[in-house]
């Protein structure tokens, strides 16, 4: 499935607004080893993801991996949203 | 018939270690350390200091403190994932040293929820075993090296409660215990080499299902988050007790915290803070225990004030 840009540009804000600085222009960064996020910011930012798409995260998906990235973000939000 | 904690008991050793010790080592700041952990410094056992000796400290502190003798036990259940050998685990020293001779004495080697597995099965074998010490001990820093994830949380002590049939000081409403081994190489020990953790895997798991489990014993009792007087948790780092008291709509105050001074104990933490938290002679009020480890394992247990 092609990147969806709007879907990624919410994704940006959501990001820009858990870590109280811009994201990253490269998508595919890991927000991660940047220091832009810690790891007691995931889980602010897994809460926001589920209110804004409105979707549920089930406990198995919670992988750092999938929230790596704007990119990977995008790519598990098109697997789960409808 | 139900069960009641009649008492808590405590064990640190001497050696404080302040992280102006640890940053060097690590090659971090000491307010690197406080601002991602809230840890200031931990106690380290001395080189000879077991887990069993730490373990019997604080059974022997407990069991005075409940004013009752070893040998009237009807169980022990000994939590520790840092045990010096496969086995037999501490339990059987920890019996041998309290005494006992025929007691049935058990080894939970699953690290940070141990005792919260311990006090969750002493709730359930109080009425046909009749008094059970749950005992954890952990000597947690001969399982790190310099890794700066890791070796800046951990410390060593143990704690111990004692589960009775008898009406006592807590009765025990309810307790719910969970393990999914789909992460269970995020947070190991091997055996030989340092401790490995996933710190980005642990966080984010134990910052959902912890709130989760306190939740669902919680409603099953029918009791709010903010009618608890007191959560007592796993000490894991400050700031997930923050996120976890942000999690279910109480304020950090709800939390009980000794982190600070004693780092993560693994298993061992909650007894401790449970201890500590009994000897303040706290008010009448529902009282939350819960803990997530390596496993992953987590639960929650909720009680209330007793006789």
């Amino acid at each position: 499935m092609p990147p969806d840009s709007t879907r990624r540009q919410r994704l940006r804000i959501l990001v820009q607004e858990v870590a109280g600085k811009p994201a990253p222009e490269d998508e595919q960064e890991s927000l991660f080893e940047s220091g832009l996020l810690d790891s007691f910011a995931l889980p602010d930012l897994v809460s926001a993801i589920e209110k804004e798409f409105a979707v549920k995260v089930p406990d198995s998906d919670l992988n750092p991996r999938k929230f790596d990235s704007i990119a990977r973000m995008d790519e598990y939000l098109a697997g789960h949203v409808g | 018939m139900g069960a009641y904690l009649q008492a808590f008991g405590a064990y640190l050793p001497e050696r404080v270690v302040a992280n102006a010790e640890l940053a060097e080592r690590v090659g971090k700041t000491s307010e690197w350390i406080e601002s991602v952990s809230g840890i200031l410094e931990r106690r380290w056992a001395a080189p000879e200091e077991t887990v069993a000796d730490m373990g019997v400290a604080a059974a022997g502190d407990c069991l005075r403190k409940a004013g009752i003798a070893a040998n009237t036990l009807g169980m022990l259940i000994v939590s520790s994932g840092s045990g010096s050998r496969g086995f037999p685990g501490p339990a059987a020293e920890v019996a041998a040293r309290l005494g006992l001779d025929s007691t049935p004495a058990i080894d939970l080697p699953i690290a940070s929820a141990g005792s919260l597995f311990g006090l969750a099965l002493a709730m359930r074998l109080a009425e046909t075993q009749g008094d059970v010490l749950v005992v954890a001990a952990e000597k947690m820093s001969a399982l790190i090296e310099n890794d700066p994830n890791t070796a800046i949380l951990f410390g060593d002590g143990a704690g111990a409660a004692l589960v009775s049939a008898r009406p006592g000081r807590w009765r025990m409403l309810d307790a719910v215990i969970h393990t999914d081994g789909q992460s269970r190489e995020a947070l190991a020990f091997d055996g030989t080499g340092p401790l490995r953790m996933n710190g980005l895997t642990v966080i984010l798991q134990a910052a959902r299902k912890i709130p989760a489990s306190i939740e669902e014993v919680l409603a099953r009792q029918n009791i709010s988050a903010r009618q608890v007087a007191v959560f007592l948790l796993h000490q894991a780092n400050l700031n997930l007790l923050t996120r976890v008291a942000k999690s279910l709509g109480v304020g950090p105050e709800k939390m009980f915290a000794n982190v600070q001074r004693y780092g993560n104990t693994s298993s061992a933490s909650m007894l401790i803070a449970a201890s500590e938290w009994a000897e303040t002679n706290p008010e009448p009020g529902s009282v939350v225990f819960s803990a997530f480890g390596a496993g992953f394992h987590w639960g929650a247990i909720v009680a209330d004030s007793g006789v």
